[in-house]
């Protein structure tokens, strides 16, 4: 069991959701974030003057799979978030202990 | 003639009234418009408050209603607002002080520039705005207005009605903003299917609400007086408001859901709708004219959306450009002289031509509008450019163009 944590452009959502939802992943969280890679911001200029935009927002969205399904997870949500400039974002993979359901209580693989 | 007390109170506070409704749009606008652009949404209302103002008193009015020069333009004679004292002028409005008088009409002037960025909301480089608001006002609303409301003016001259601008404010922007939308283009992902949800209703029905407040101002005020006018353009405005609102909420209903955008969207295309009429037709058809601005505001945002690309964001020439147009017409068939000494007859009391007079008002006012807003806005995109980068369209234009963000300072 992995968890999938992909850090997107808030405008690709619909895309990521709609490509997941295809593949028969329909259950995920959404959080607003705001965050920075490697290229630390962007640069904008106001005038004259270079400025440096650091913390853009973004928005995270979490997936849990079973650890077979990571793969074709993984592959929509590149799809779906990438415009090939740079600040698509990022995909981080997270093994799960376990996982509960609070109606039934069922854990592991029922659960998710 | 003397000075009338109560005709000056009314026409002062009306102005005031008037003045409110730009934050008003602000506010309507604002609230449609993604997180990332609120500011920038609201700014684009807010500044014509000061820079359509500043151009309004040093040169607007006096080209508007200076000494009419061949029925097109005013002259210079009020330049700096010279000559316009305390004393009523002897052609416009002659019971208050021609100084109320410039001041009302000033408002008028803020507000169309305001109403036309809501077609370019998300995009529009600010500086360019700038320059094209100051260029529009000049070369499209002066003109306009002088033709419609000035002393001499062509259509004034032919019989034209325009009670409160339905032709020179709501015209004059749909017009204008369907052309500068067009040549803008779209807001980037608008036809990829991305999610453009307005950021904050609250404040789109706040707008909405202060400008159905202002519109008493906006119509009633321009009766110029306080009497029996003021009172039937009063409740004719709300009349059609009214109908206007539930119109637009039976009709999502319909389709969806009572949105409270759209009963908000159509309160404002009944009021719009009226403004040309108001003061020429009797109150209760402000009903039949609020249900038509619905029902041609609610099908022509759907045509839009639908059947054209034209990301003409706020559709400001559904609302305001087709309900003006409407209401100028409507004019032209339900206008009584028994409501409206000053005004004339229409087809519906015994006077057909009126509608021909209107048609042919109207037909030219969409052609210079259109054109002209063509040439300006070519004129600033190829000079300054009227777009913002794709990276500063993505980042928002809170940040790119004002350094700030609406909500949460620096990280939101």
């Amino acid at each position: 069991m992995k968890k999938i944590e992909a850090i997107i452009r808030e405008e690709k959502l619909e895309s990521v959701k709609n490509l997941l939802e295809a593949l028969g992943y329909h259950g995920m969280t959404i959080t607003e974030v705001s965050g920075r890679g490697r290229q630390k911001g962007i640069p904008l200029k106001w005038g004259s003057k270079e400025y440096r935009l650091d913390f853009l927002p973004k928005l995270k969205i979490e997936v849990v799979v079973m650890d077979e399904d990571v793969s074709p997870a993984v592959n929509a949500i590149v799809r779906g978030a990438r415009t090939g400039e740079m600040g698509d974002g990022k995909i981080f993979i997270i093994p799960i202990e376990d996982a509960v359901r609070v109606r039934t209580g069922d854990s592991g693989t029922a659960a998710v | 003639m003397p000075i009338n007390a109560a005709d000056t109170a009314w026409v002062l506070i009306s102005a005031a009234m008037v003045m409110l409704m730009t934050p008003g749009v602000a506010f309507f606008y604002g609230g449609m418009v993604r997180r990332k652009n609120y500011l920038s949404t609201l700014m684009m209302s807010f500044i014509t408050l000061g820079l359509i103002g500043l151009l309004w008193v040093i040169y607007g009015y006096s080209l508007c209603f200076g000494a009419d020069k061949w029925g097109i333009i005013g002259g210079l004679n009020f330049f700096g607002l010279q000559g316009v004292g305390q004393t009523p002028s002897t052609v416009y409005a002659n019971t208050i002080p021609q100084l109320a008088f410039a001041a009302f009409q000033m408002m008028f002037a803020v507000i169309t520039v305001a109403l036309i960025t809501g077609a370019v909301v998300e995009r529009i480089k600010f500086s360019s705005l700038l320059v094209f608001s100051a260029l529009w006002f000049t070369l499209v609303y002066c003109p306009v207005a002088h033709w419609v409301w000035g002393a001499g003016g062509w259509l004034n001259k032919m019989g034209f009605l325009d009670f409160a601008g339905g032709t020179v404010v709501h015209i004059t922007a749909g017009v204008s903003a369907l052309a500068l939308a067009i040549i803008l283009g779209p807001r980037k992902g608008y036809h990829e299917g991305e999610r453009m949800d307005p950021s904050n209703i609250p404040m789109v029905l706040l707008g909405a609400g202060i400008l159905w407040f202002g519109w008493f101002g906006f119509n009633a005020g321009s009766a110029l007086t306080s009497g029996g006018l003021a009172s039937s353009a009063f409740m004719t405005t709300y009349i059609a408001g009214a109908a206007g609102a539930v119109t637009w909420m039976i009709l999502g209903w319909c389709y969806q859901r009572p949105s409270v955008l759209g009963v908000a969207t159509g309160a404002v295309a009944g009021l719009a709708t009226i403004t040309p009429a108001a003061g020429y037709v009797q109150p209760i058809i402000g009903i039949p004219i609020g249900i038509a601005a619905s029902l041609i505001g609610f099908y022509c945002m759907a045509f839009r959306s639908k059947k054209t690309r034209i990301d003409e964001s706020l559709d400001v020439w559904a609302v305001h450009g087709m309900g003006g147009t409407f209401g100028t017409l409507a004019a032209g068939f339900f206008a009584s002289l028994a409501i409206n000494a000053g005004g004339r007859n229409g087809l519906f009391y015994g006077h057909s031509a009126q509608v021909l007079i209107q048609l042919a008002g109207i037909a030219s006012v969409w052609a210079f509008a259109f054109a002209m807003t063509w040439g300006l806005g070519k004129l600033v995109d190829i000079t300054m450019g009227l777009r913002v980068s794709p990276t500063e369209e993505s980042v928002g234009l809170d940040i790119s163009q004002h350094g700030e963000r609406a909500y949460g300072g620096w990280m939101r």
